[in-house]
């Protein structure tokens, strides 16, 4: 047996390990995840279904009150007890997933289009365009996120939308430069230098095998924006300029919350804890995407 | 050398033009007039001429590429223009502002480097690997926390459970305590990071083991070989604390209502006082490209290993 068999074996061992271990049960699958990834996953998917099912969650109307069940403490009936104008504070942050989700999803998205798309232009064309779109982005590095941010909401006006917008744009500095370095370094590679000497076009190319292989850590990078998308959103809204008062938007919620602070304690913890929860679940499976770039 | 430093003064300087301009292109295309929706109102009894007189006095009229210039070159002396909502010129209420700030963020500063130093030598001293494990995972706990939820929550538990900080009438150092705390931990999370990140990878470095085998302590070895090695890093993320320590400012100011710049930002936006704003943005561009200059500058002088390709290479 020659030492290429030998290595061949241990090649073809292993693709059948892996095929084996793809069929293993779903127990030993969950046993072999590690715990705290399943458990990020798990309240991904909860706040998930918050914001696109609330009323599978809770029979409560989160925007009326009801007379004579103001500030009750967390018990049986209430959850998580109910406000100054007898809301119940759970139905309150179950409705309220969708605005947070839903804006922080629109700001990665709005970061990742422009973002990648300066990149990867970038990236791709000569020098002139590409020292222009990389100097474009040291000028928005150089002003603090927040001041960014809040210089668009005094340009746009207060609300949902705008905060949403104006969180995205913060991070679009980060994802072109991210795609640029990604572009580059595939474009370094042999396979791609092969697709162009076979007659590949550039988008084609572009398209075909460096986007692909660029997914990883573009994924990595989102999933961690996203978490930092929810925590400025809820800021924004902290400081009212995102959603307007009767919107149960989480930073609002806490917000609320701070005028009963010495009384009810539970109206400013219990949507904190939530924002924690769902910031660490995203920064925690934004890791797993393997080694995200610093 | 010089050569190097000219490149590195003219990039700084473009960079700072870029986000004036940028400031100024957001902020003077905002659809509100802050002019009119301060002096139109009846109750002042202005007529049409007045308001034009006034109008004029802020140049708000004419063409915008003349604001552009004026405006410009009004920064560039220093003066920032008059806030159209308080009367006073921007540049004073900066003056009256800053102190407030900058007693707050150093102190917020000192203790997160304090409390960074010690989640990452703690980390890699203790035997237990569950502590080690534990502490390692604080930063991204603390990252994950939002800056004014954290305040709320230390006034909940702190003021009014255990009653160890008055609400009422603090001291001046006590009334400090709880915003510096709250500050402190945003700031502390990306810094412990970095420092954990270098550490392990100092360890990892040869000579390391040179004095490991030679006998020395891990103890000795941390603190005369690998700290300094390890410190050194964290240097190039100077210019990512200074943006978290102006939104933490901002937060903090405004959860425990200090008359800081933060503060100042924050109400602001709210009045769409966009003269102001643009000033704050201009003024921390400005800080963090100087804080990012004297980094590059002084990044040979502290290691030895770069000097003499500093500016070949640099």
């Amino acid at each position: 047996m020659t030492t290429f068999d030998t290595i061949h074996d241990d090649v073809i061992a292993s693709g059948r390990g892996q095929r084996t271990g793809r069929r293993l049960s779903l127990p030993l699958l969950m046993r072999r995840l590690p715990p705290g990834l399943v458990l990020s996953w798990l309240v991904l998917g909860i706040a998930f279904l918050w914001a696109v099912a609330p009323w599978l969650f809770t029979s409560y109307n989160p925007l009326e009150g009801v007379g004579g069940e103001q500030l009750r403490r967390p018990d049986a009936g209430h959850l998580l007890g109910t406000d100054a104008l007898g809301r119940d504070l759970y139905a309150r942050i179950v409705y309220g997933a969708v605005h947070s989700l839903a804006g922080a999803f629109v700001a990665v998205a709005l970061g990742l289009v422009i973002g990648i798309g300066l990149g990867v232009v970038a990236g791709s064309v000569r020098r002139r365009l590409d020292d222009a779109i990389m100097r474009l982005v040291d000028v928005l590095l150089s002003i603090p996120p927040l001041l960014l941010s809040l210089s668009v909401i005094i340009l746009l006006g207060f609300g949902t939308v705008n905060a949403a917008i104006a969180v995205g744009l913060t991070s679009v500095a980060g994802f072109a430069r991210l795609a640029r370095s990604e572009v580059v370094r595939v474009r370094r590679s042999d396979y791609v230098e092969a697709a162009f000497g076979s007659g590949g076009t550039f988008s084609a190319v572009l398209w075909r095998h460096v986007l692909p292989n660029s997914l990883t850590s573009v994924l990595g990078i989102a999933a961690l924006q996203f978490g930092s998308a929810v925590l400025q959103i809820s800021t924004l809204g902290f400081l009212g300029y995102g959603a307007p008062p009767p919107t149960p938007e989480w930073g609002l919620l806490i917000a609320e919350g701070r005028n009963y602070i010495s009384t009810a304690w539970w109206l400013t913890t219990a949507p904190g804890v939530v924002v924690v929860l769902v910031v660490l679940a995203a920064n925690r499976v934004s890791q797993s995407f393997g080694k995200v770039a610093a | 050398m010089s050569g190097y430093l000219l490149n590195r003064l003219g990039q700084a300087l473009f960079v700072l033009w870029a986000a004036f301009t940028i400031s100024f292109v957001l902020l003077q295309a905002m659809p509100g007039d802050a002019i009119l929706i301060k002096f139109q109102n009846p109750e002042l009894g202005l007529n049409p001429q007045q308001i034009a007189n006034i109008r004029a006095s802020y140049a708000a009229d004419s063409a915008i590429w003349v604001q552009y210039v004026q405006t410009i070159g009004r920064f560039s002396t220093g003066n920032f223009g008059y806030s159209v909502q308080a009367g006073v010129p921007v540049s004073t209420m900066l003056a009256a502002h800053l102190p407030a700030t900058l007693k707050l963020a150093s102190l917020g500063f000192v203790l997160a480097a304090v409390l960074a130093v010690a989640i990452a030598f703690v980390s890699s001293l203790t035997p237990f690997a569950w502590l080690r494990g534990a502490l390692q995972s604080v930063p991204s706990l603390f990252i994950s926390i939002p800056t004014f939820w954290l305040g709320i929550m230390l006034i909940q538990i702190f003021s009014f459970r255990l009653k160890l900080v008055p609400v009422i009438n603090p001291g001046p150092w006590q009334e400090l305590i709880l915003p510096v705390v709250t500050l402190a931990v945003p700031i502390s999370a990306p810094l412990a990071q970095v420092l954990v990140r270098n550490i392990d990878d100092v360890l990892t470095r040869p000579f390391v083991a040179v004095a490991r085998a030679k006998g020395a302590t891990r103890h000795w070895v941390l603190w005369r070989h690998v700290a300094k090695n390890a410190l050194l890093p964290t240097l190039t993320i100077a210019g990512v604390l200074f943006g978290e320590l102006i939104a933490g400012a901002v937060v903090t100011e405004t959860v425990f209502g200090l008359n800081g710049i933060g503060g100042l930002t924050e109400r602001a936006v709210g009045s769409q006082d966009a003269a102001v704003l643009q000033a704050i943005v201009v003024l921390s561009a400005l800080a963090f490209v100087v804080i990012n200059l004297i980094v590059d500058l002084l990044f040979p002088v502290l290691d030895p290993r770069l000097r003499t390709k500093a500016g070949a290479t640099a």
